[in-house]
């Protein structure tokens, strides 16, 4: 098959291939270029070796069950993305949070921003020879995750944002947990400026190297750090502040150039506003319901039922911690229907059982109102939207997903023309493709 | 017409592995040599090379185990890590890049998605690598953990150790 690039090339020209099994294409995308000596004369980009068929598995799936296919979008972000998902559909439904969930949720989104950053820019420096940062940057990472872990039950591909709320309320420890993992982050960051910032290396192999103009970005559509860089005061949680964003105090982050240097500063600068939000989120979160004692196991609650009072005290097993019946009103929001009843109620009552079966059984469940809705957030690259249409049965009839890679990606022919073939490696790390959001 | 003979499979050495004492003996060194230098080639594609990079960094660290060595070239590696999702555009690549690898080699299929297909039962994604490639360890997990993709290195030394070493690039023509 001969490609658009084939047919145009000079025949002087080298042609190469980079990709789709090249270290720094990230395993899915494929760019071919057309060389004069070595420099990138034209290129053409191939995308689509993630394709994982996201939004025709969710045309057969149930609202619900489709909330961890989300979560393998941008796999380095996921809550974001079950925010996003799951806001979308409480546009919907009209469902209001809790304010409590709604600060877990901002807790949640702004951690994993950081750990989307972090991880952008561990690869993207590791591929320009940085190996020392790279090795820092995934240490923060894992303090990171380690505190989303001990919340959510899982390192990645969590699904904690449910419909309605959040799965469970934070641990107890969460403060000094999340305390000690900004610490840690803070400290990484500043060995990196350190290390970085001034390094003549580094800075002559990104500073006006794939200049992007406002123009240019803005046509293309970007969005998130890379718009940013290129000076475009333009972020989702500013202009449409959803969840609780406008109580918070913090500034959008700009650059100047809109070249690698900047993109790299941008997210060096949004990373500590993350930490900034947290900490004051941490601040203002509405008091926690006091942690019960004791604990059974589901099958000892079903024979508790069976022979005594059914009014008796009934404890969940560990591994539903944080999720008992008397947080539900904090963390879940009252809306008949949207969630899961509590355990407790499943295990002891004939309504509870009902209610459970009721929600998951096929034509059941949530079911939404016919009609179409968009809605979106900030993810870790940019603006990331679901876009949904319902008629009203418990599966979606059409799911889009904007995501903002595929934009940036979209540029990329244009970035790297006229720029040297080591200069395409730190440029492609600097747009933080993603696969899974830029396939689905 | 005189009798035909079954096909010579296995080089000299290879034959007298499980009989003599210097024999197997060669063989265990070889499996020790083997086991702690493995070369390594990532072939990640999705969410499961979060936690491979997780397990190849500082806090879990991989290198303990002999497997650090990242190479970027099939030809220079002797372990093909499959990391996430293959799909049916994907699949030709890997195939590729198995192809090119010199034995003996070993494939690891990291991951739900690289061992069934995982939660992607459609018509996007292969169902399993096995069905390209032939796979020594599985791991299990939407993503593994790093403790189980360590657990998976240490299973893979074992069976390298264990089994009846390739030994073609001494050829004994008989
Ligand atoms: S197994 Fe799960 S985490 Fe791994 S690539 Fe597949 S979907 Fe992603």
């Amino acid at each position: 098959m001969t490609t658009r690039l084939q047919k145009e090339a000079r025949k002087e020209s080298l042609m190469i291939n980079m990709g789709p099994s090249h270290p720094a294409m990230h395993g899915t995308i494929r760019i071919m270029l057309e060389l004069d000596g070595e420099k990138v004369r034209n290129s053409e980009v191939e995308v689509g070796y993630l394709h994982r068929g996201f939004e025709k598995t969710c045309e057969n799936k149930t609202y619900f069950n489709l909330l961890p296919y989300t979560d393998r979008l941008n796999y380095v972000s996921p809550l974001i993305n079950n925010v996003g998902y799951v806001m979308t559909l409480e546009k919907l439904m009209d469902v209001t949070v809790p304010e409590r969930a709604q600060y877990i949720r901002v807790i949640m989104s702004e951690l994993s921003r950081i750990s989307d950053h972090l991880t952008a820019l561990a690869a993207m420096t590791m591929e320009c020879g940085a190996f020392t940062v790279f090795l820092y940057y995934i240490k923060a990472r894992e303090e990171i995750w380690k505190v989303i872990e001990k919340t959510t039950g899982a390192r990645m591909t969590t699904s904690y944002i449910r419909i309605g709320g959040v799965r469970c309320d934070l641990h107890p420890d969460f403060k000094k947990d999340v305390d000690r993992a900004m610490k840690v982050t803070r400290d990484v960051l500043k060995d990196v400026k350190g290390l970085l910032d001034k390094n003549k290396i580094w800075i002559d192999r990104t500073r006006d190297v794939a200049v992007v103009s406002p123009d240019m970005a803005v046509n293309y559509g970007f969005t998130g750090p890379c718009l940013r860089a290129s000076g475009v005061k333009y972020d989702v949680r500013k202009a449409r502040p959803y969840l609780i964003y406008d109580k918070l105090d913090w500034v959008v982050p700009l650059g100047e150039n809109g070249d690698n240097f900047d993109r790299y500063m941008v997210r060096m600068k949004e990373m500590e506003q993350s930490l900034r939000m947290v900490e004051q989120c941490i601040e203002q979160i509405p008091e926690a319901v006091p942690e019960a004692k004791g604990e059974i196991n589901p099958h000892e609650a079903i024979k508790a039922a069976r022979t005594q009072k059914p009014d008796e005290e009934i404890r969940l097993s560990p591994n539903l911690k944080g999720s008992e019946k008397e947080k539900y009103p904090t963390i879940l929001s009252d809306k008949y229907g949207v969630k899961v009843p509590p355990k407790e109620d499943t295990y002891t009552t004939m309504e509870g059982l009902i209610q459970h079966f009721k929600f998951f059984m096929k034509g059941h469940g949530i079911r939404p109102p016919k009609g179409e809705v968009y809605f979106s957030v900030e993810g870790g690259s940019g603006e990331l939207g679901y876009y949904i249409v319902s008629d009203g049965s418990d599966r979606p009839y059409r799911l889009h997903l904007r995501g903002p890679c595929f934009h940036i990606v979209s540029a990329l022919e244009e970035m790297i023309k006229g720029h040297y073939i080591a200069d395409v490696i730190p440029t492609f790390g600097s747009t933080n493709m993603i696969g899974g959001e830029l396939d689905r | 017409m005189g009798k035909i003979r079954p096909i010579q499979k296995y080089s000299y050495y290879q034959k007298t592995a499980h009989g003599g004492f210097i024999a197997t003996k060669l063989n265990y060194a070889i499996g020790w040599g083997r086991k702690f230098s493995i070369f390594h080639y990532p072939f990640i594609t999705a969410c499961c090379g979060m936690e491979y990079m997780s397990a190849a960094c500082a806090h879990w660290d991989f290198d303990r185990f002999g497997v650090g060595m990242t190479t970027f070239s099939p030809r220079q590696s002797d372990l093909l890590f499959v990391v996430g999702t293959i799909s049916h555009k994907e699949a030709p690549v890997l195939k590729t890049v198995y192809d090119q690898m010199v034995e003996p080699n070993w494939v690891i299929a990291c991951g739900a998605c690289a061992v069934s297909g995982g939660i992607y039962d459609n018509y996007a994604v292969v169902q399993g690598i096995d069905r390209i490639i032939p796979v020594d360890v599985y791991i299990p997990g939407c993503p593994p953990r790093p403790e189980t993709i360590l657990n998976a290195l240490l299973k893979l030394q074992d069976k390298i150790q264990k089994q009846k070493q390739d030994l073609r690039w001494n050829i004994v023509k008989e």
